[in-house]
């Protein structure tokens, strides 16, 4: 406990504060940042079914996801690249490897599956080596997982409390939108007898990632206010009523139909980028409300017996 | 090494300093004395060559600064109070309703356990041979993975244009993170930060940090038994959620007043329950393509 109490006594049910301004500092990230949540976990999730696809003998499915995966991972490093303060110094980023930082460790994650779905993808397209091939391909789908999460341990890795403490429920929230975009994404490009596995995983991740992120907004309880309050509230609301509504149409016709699966798969993937962006806003309205930050630490300190010498 | 030391050394400090390892440094900033002069904002900007920001005039009493942050890396805080200064003794504070007129020089915690430290993915943030958290410019890319994770919210990115840019990037934002050194360049030499050289009250003390401690205990005592409302000291215990301050303070009320967070924890403290978390919902998501390959005939 850092604080040793004198005898000012506080004013019952008011968090005080210093003229009402943040205790934290706001994120200094910009859109590029809830655009690579959404790309990154495209591509992992791209690369996990690109590949079960591959040994279940879905050829088509496995090169749709294949090239979904390399857009994904293409645009990732550049869009991380574009928001640093100082892109010339981007490599910078790979100068050592830090456990402590799950920055350094996803960075490490994405160079890892970027270049492996790179080579892959160059077999694919050059037509050679279907053996050898599968070697990346592996790579790829063993760092596809990581690479949909550690976003997710990024973010509740900070002082933020909406991120912070939220982190057991983030990475199934991630986890969940990544899936549920991969499988959009592929049910959109591929005639709808080829996507069947497309868009159980679509309306799955859908279902999934809805289900997540309402029990961690219930799980935040008083926290979790930025996600029914402004930017983030509008976000959280459309991303459930679009992937939700996605999800419908995929089940109800997209099998069936071609305009059905397109805009289904759509409105998935509308809804989940939808949902990142939520969870990106509310992590900035979190940290600019100073009660945030000290009423659960107050009740912390409370509930270890108001503020006793040690 | 007294028990106490022990909880609030840094991890791999001073080992992996081996014989560069020196005496942990820090801050003991004693409020009570505190006249909000702002001669350790102005001392540290002069002597740490911080540009120039806008000028606003908040209205907030005294304190145009705000808080901390990329051109601030000391902040004097002025809070008006209708409350007696002391609550006995003799003279006129103790008056009930007069105005008691608080002020305290904020300042970067050079936390045992530094979440920007932790965070930072280039290296860039450093732990000193003297024990103290700083950033080396030249290796700092601007993730700005630091700013949210500072549970002081202490360090910023610097969005004023830089003079040193190269080529393409010439009059473009600084872009890169800055905070409290401690006077890295003063320190390395012996000599004291420049915010403690211009004190004029000596509320800003430096030195070693288990003697800073000591010294706080005593001047606590001093101002518990001289009746003052609400004295206390913030940081000074090595068992706290960021494993005690370098930078510690004697306040006169609680630290949220202040604008500061009364009870930080260092967030990698949960690191491997958020890596557990992320590794387990990888493993779903990879179940789930499974799930979803194998759960149909097409």
């Amino acid at each position: 406990m850092s604080v040793r109490d004198g005898s000012v006594t506080r004013p019952r049910g008011e968090a005080r504060s210093y003229y009402g301004r943040p205790i934290l500092k706001e994120p200094v990230w910009k859109p590029e940042i809830p655009l690579y949540l959404f790309a990154g976990g495209l591509a992992g999730a791209s690369s996990v079914l690109g590949f079960a696809a591959r040994v279940t003998g879905r050829e088509r499915l496995a090169r749709t996801s294949l090239w979904v995966g390399l857009a994904g991972e293409l645009a990732s490093p550049a869009l991380l690249v574009a928001d640093l303060g100082r892109p010339e110094r981007f490599l910078n980023m790979l100068r050592v490897f830090k456990v402590t930082s799950p920055m350094s460790v996803g960075s490490w994650v994405l160079a890892g599956s970027g270049a492996a779905t790179t080579a892959e993808a160059a077999c694919e397209a050059l037509g050679i080596l279907p053996r050898l091939r599968l070697v990346p391909a592996a790579a790829s789908a063993a760092l596809g997982g990581p690479l949909a999460t550690y976003t997710a341990a990024l973010l509740a890795d900070t002082a933020v409390p909406v991120w912070h403490e939220a982190r057991r429920e983030l990475p199934f929230v991630f986890g969940a939108s990544a899936a549920a975009s991969a499988g959009a994404a592929a049910a959109l490009l591929l005639p709808p007898g080829e996507a069947g596995p497309a868009r159980r995983l679509a309306v799955g991740g859908a279902l999934a990632g809805t289900a997540a992120a309402a029990v961690m907004e219930r799980r935040l309880g008083f926290v979790g206010e930025p996600y029914r309050q402004g930017a983030a509230g509008r976000l959280a609301r459309a991303a459930g009523a679009a992937a939700l509504a996605g999800a419908a149409l995929l089940a109800g016709r997209g099998g069936r139909s071609r305009a059905a699966a397109v805009a289904g798969g759509a409105l998935v993937l509308a809804g989940e980028l939808a949902r990142r962006w939520s969870v990106f806003e509310a992590g900035f309205q979190s940290a600019r409300d100073p009660r945030y930050v000290v009423e659960p630490q107050r009740a912390r300190l409370s509930a270890r017996g108001a503020t006793p010498e040690r | 090494m007294s028990s106490l030391e022990e909880r609030s050394t840094p991890l791999a400090w001073p080992e992996s300093y081996g014989e560069e390892a020196r005496e942990r440094v820090g801050f003991f900033t004693d409020t009570s004395v505190c006249i909000g002069c702002k001669a350790c904002e102005v001392a540290c900007k002069e002597w740490n060559l911080i540009p120039q920001r806008e000028l606003r005039w908040t209205g907030e009493s005294y304190d145009n600064t705000s808080a901390l942050g990329s051109e601030a890396w000391r902040h004097v805080a002025f809070v008006e109070q209708r409350a007696p200064l002391r609550l006995d003794g003799d003279g006129p504070e103790r008056v009930d309703g007069a105005l008691r007129w608080l002020m305290s020089s904020d300042v970067c915690k050079h936390c045992t356990h530094a979440a920007c430290l932790d965070v930072c993915p280039t290296g860039a943030l450093f732990r000193t041979e003297l024990g103290t958290v700083v950033v080396q410019e030249d290796v700092c890319n601007g993730c700005g993975y630091c700013v949210p994770a500072c549970p002081f919210g202490v360090i910023d990115r610097r969005e004023l244009p830089a003079a040193d840019r190269p080529g393409p990037f010439a009059g473009k934002p600084d872009g890169r993170v800055w905070k409290c050194t401690l006077c890295y360049d003063r320190t390395k030499g012996g000599h004291e930060p420049a915010c403690a050289k211009a004190c004029p009250t000596d509320s800003i003390q430096f030195g070693p940090l288990d003697e800073l401690r000591g010294r706080a205990e005593r001047r606590l005592e001093k101002l518990r038994s001289e009746g003052w409302n609400g004295a206390r000291l913030y940081g000074e215990d090595g068992q706290d959620g960021v494993g005690g301050f370098g930078a510690f303070f004697l306040l006169l009320d609680e630290p949220e007043v202040y604008g500061l967070p009364p009870d930080p924890v260092v967030p990698t403290r949960r690191l491997p329950e958020l890596y557990a978390a992320a590794a387990v919902a990888a493993a779903a998501l990879v179940a789930g393509v499974a799930g979803a390959l194998l759960g149909g005939r097409r």
